[in-house]
């Protein structure tokens, strides 16, 4: 992996808050690079700055130093509309709470990132949501608003709306950190299949089972990262929610009834 | 992001919180509703004035004899006239800005029939005084110059006149009546004049010449005052200038020095009666204004609680690529419908109340276009000014603040 083919390179990121009279070094100089087609996990502790990286990485903060070369652009020098652009060409986000609209269909959810892009028109839009939609398994729920969507479909809802832009990189910020276990793996396969795809992922949590999901695990502390390497052996989510639903079948419950 | 999904956001919003966006919208409403039924109140006292003015004649001017002082006594204002017919008869000859005048003498009598008597004024005047107060007759004819020359012992009756002396709606053209017991020929009856500005009754009036009520009933030799009308309404300074200098020098007061005798042309009248009815629209539509003010106040109230509401929503779709000026054109859109759906509703609760006090009190109410479409710009002025500030607050909110507020 060479850096001109880097898709994402960080170099000394430094990110420090002050909290009335302390200060917080949330990052200490971080150096990070992602190729094209990777799934990254960040894991650490709480506190360990993996959050504040998270949201260098996703434009939505801007580092006190270092550099930051996103799709071969550097981004650390944008302003807020320009960082908005960015956020809007080439991320997609997906969040523990979903955060999607109330009262608002899955579709149009979907076509958020579409209307603030503005080069789609609205017969474009519905169409490119709706095929998100499918490929997360939702196509028959479109019209679902989501209170009347479980957990697991409001997260592949949100899913779906980080790829509807076809970004170059999907932002994941423990996203199964809300659901169980089952209805976790269920997420995880769908990121799976993403970037099998060829879609690069990178992943936060704090949880190892979930981290060895991804292709690659870093490891966060103190503002630094301690632990770069490639997962040994990469879990397929496939096989673990069919061995789990072979468990439960086992045990006498219903693996159906989630 | 484009207008029509602006749009929809902030109908969806607004729906959302039914009660609220009414009660807000209801500040909008009673407030354009006020200023516009307010104005029509205003705007048609002001033309039940004018209209009260000019159905004193047209291009009237007026020429009273001034105050008198007898020793230290100021007496009141024509007291005492040195103005006799001839000078009436100079300045008919030399004024050509004037289209008519007459001498007016006026005095109060007493009216008798067989069975009825009425008190009133009876005018003696010219037959031109019709034609300066633009005052028709309603049945039989004016008296003529003829009359005048020959000092006539006849009448024209006001309505008010007919209908106390001979019943409601009779035609007494050509029945007799007695003036301080001389007796009269009634030759018509003036058309009915209604109420002047003053609330007088204009029809309470006996018309007859003046030669006849200046010799037979008065016995007097100076002229009361004068009536004159002028060519045009421009030429009305002009015509009260020239009737000034005629009379002072035919009463030979020194050029330049202070006349005794008053020229008081309508417009003056009019002026300060208009003075009057601008200042009351102005006080009832000032008060109209506040209560849209405090509309306004509301929207920026209820803007601020939805802007807080909403912060995770503005801080997901900052995320998702919304800039700025996004977040700030969707707050101000909502606000804007607030206030140009209140204004819409507002225009026809103010139309519909300037209506209903036109009929139930019988008030004169004119609701005026540039009123709605000023009430209307108004408002959403109002929309505009007071939605940009939480619409601001918005827009310059950190995402991922607003992702993490609780």
């Amino acid at each position: 992996m060479t850096s001109a083919a880097a898709l994402l390179s960080v170099k000394g990121l430094v990110k420090t808050y002050v909290l009335g009279e302390t200060e917080v070094r949330a990052l200490r100089g971080v150096d990070l690079e992602v190729a094209r087609g990777e799934f990254i996990a960040v894991g650490g502790p709480s506190g360990s700055g993996k959050s504040t990286l998270m949201n260098i990485l996703g434009c939505l903060d801007v580092p006190d130093a270092g550099e930051y070369r996103l799709d071969g652009e550097p981004v650390q020098h944008l302003g807020p509309d320009e960082l908005s652009g960015v956020r809007n060409r080439k991320l997609g986000f997906v969040f523990q709470s979903f955060n999607l609209l109330a009262r608002t269909t899955a579709l149009e959810n979907v076509e958020l990132p579409l209307l603030y892009r503005g080069e789609v028109t609205p017969e474009e839009a519905k169409a490119k949501a709706l095929e998100a939609l499918r490929r997360v398994g939702l196509g028959d729920r479109a019209h679902h608003t989501p209170n009347q969507l479980s957990g697991g479909q409001q997260q592949r809802v949100a899913i779906a709306r980080s790829m509807v832009n076809d970004p170059v990189l999907i932002l994941a910020d423990e996203p199964t950190g809300n659901l169980d276990t089952l209805t976790s793996l269920e997420i995880m396969q769908v990121f799976q299949e993403l970037n099998q795809r060829g879609i690069t992922i990178v992943l936060v949590t704090h949880e190892p089972d979930v981290a060895a999901f991804a292709k690659r695990q870093v490891v966060v502390r103190d503002g630094r990262i301690v632990r770069d390497e490639p997962t040994p052996t990469v879990t397929s989510a496939r096989e673990a929610l069919q061995t789990l639903l072979a468990q439960r079948a086992a045990h006498g419950e219903d693996g159906g009834k989630a | 992001m484009r207008f029509s999904d602006l749009l929809r956001i902030a109908v969806r919003s607004l729906a959302r919180n039914k009660m609220r966006s009414f009660l807000t919208m209801l500040g909008v409403i009673i407030g354009v509703a006020a200023v516009i039924a307010m104005l029509a109140v205003g705007r048609g006292a002001g033309d039940t004035m004018k209209s009260s003015i000019a159905s004193l004649g047209s291009n009237v001017i007026n020429v009273f004899p001034g105050s008198r002082s007898q020793g230290p006594a100021r007496l009141e204002a024509g007291a005492a006239s040195r103005f006799r017919e001839e000078d009436v008869q100079a300045v008919r000859k030399e004024a050509d800005a004037l289209l008519y005048i007459t001498p007016v003498a006026r005095t109060q009598a007493q009216l008798k029939t067989g069975g009825q008597n009425w008190r009133t004024s009876v005018i003696g005047a010219y037959p031109e005084y019709q034609d300066i107060r633009q005052w028709p007759l309603e049945t039989g004819a004016g008296f003529t110059p003829t009359d005048e020359r020959a000092g006539a012992k006849v009448c024209v009756l006001g309505r008010t006149v007919a209908d106390n002396l001979f019943g409601p709606g009779v035609d007494p053209t050509g029945a007799s009546v007695r003036i301080n017991n001389l007796p009269f020929r009634v030759l018509g009856v003036l058309e009915k004049k209604g109420q002047n500005s003053f609330g007088m009754d204009q029809d309470d009036i006996v018309l007859a010449p003046f030669s006849t009520v200046q010799n037979k009933i008065l016995g007097n030799i100076y002229v009361n005052s004068m009536m004159a009308s002028a060519v045009s309404e421009a030429a009305m300074p002009v015509a009260a200038t020239q009737i000034t200098e005629i009379l002072m020098r035919r009463l030979r007061m020194p050029p330049g020095s202070e006349p005794d005798f008053n020229v008081r042309t309508q417009t003056e009248i009019a002026q300060a009666a208009t003075a009057v009815s601008g200042a009351l629209t102005m006080l009832l539509s000032s008060i109209a204004g506040i209560s849209l003010l405090v509309g306004g106040i509301g929207i920026m109230n209820i803007m601020l609680v939805s802007v807080t509401e909403r912060t995770r929503e503005i801080g997901l779709r900052l995320a998702v690529g919304a800039r700025g000026r996004d977040i700030l054109m969707q707050f101000l859109v909502e606000a804007m419908a607030i206030s140009l759906l209140g204004g819409l509703i507002g225009v026809a609760l103010g139309v519909g109340v300037a209506a209903l006090l036109a009929g139930l009190q019988g008030w004169a109410v004119k609701v005026s276009v540039s009123s709605v479409v000023v009430a209307f710009a108004f408002s959403a002025a109002t929309g505009i000014f007071f939605g940009w500030w939480p619409a601001r607050k918005a827009a310059r909110l950190n995402p991922i603040d607003a992702l993490r507020y609780e």
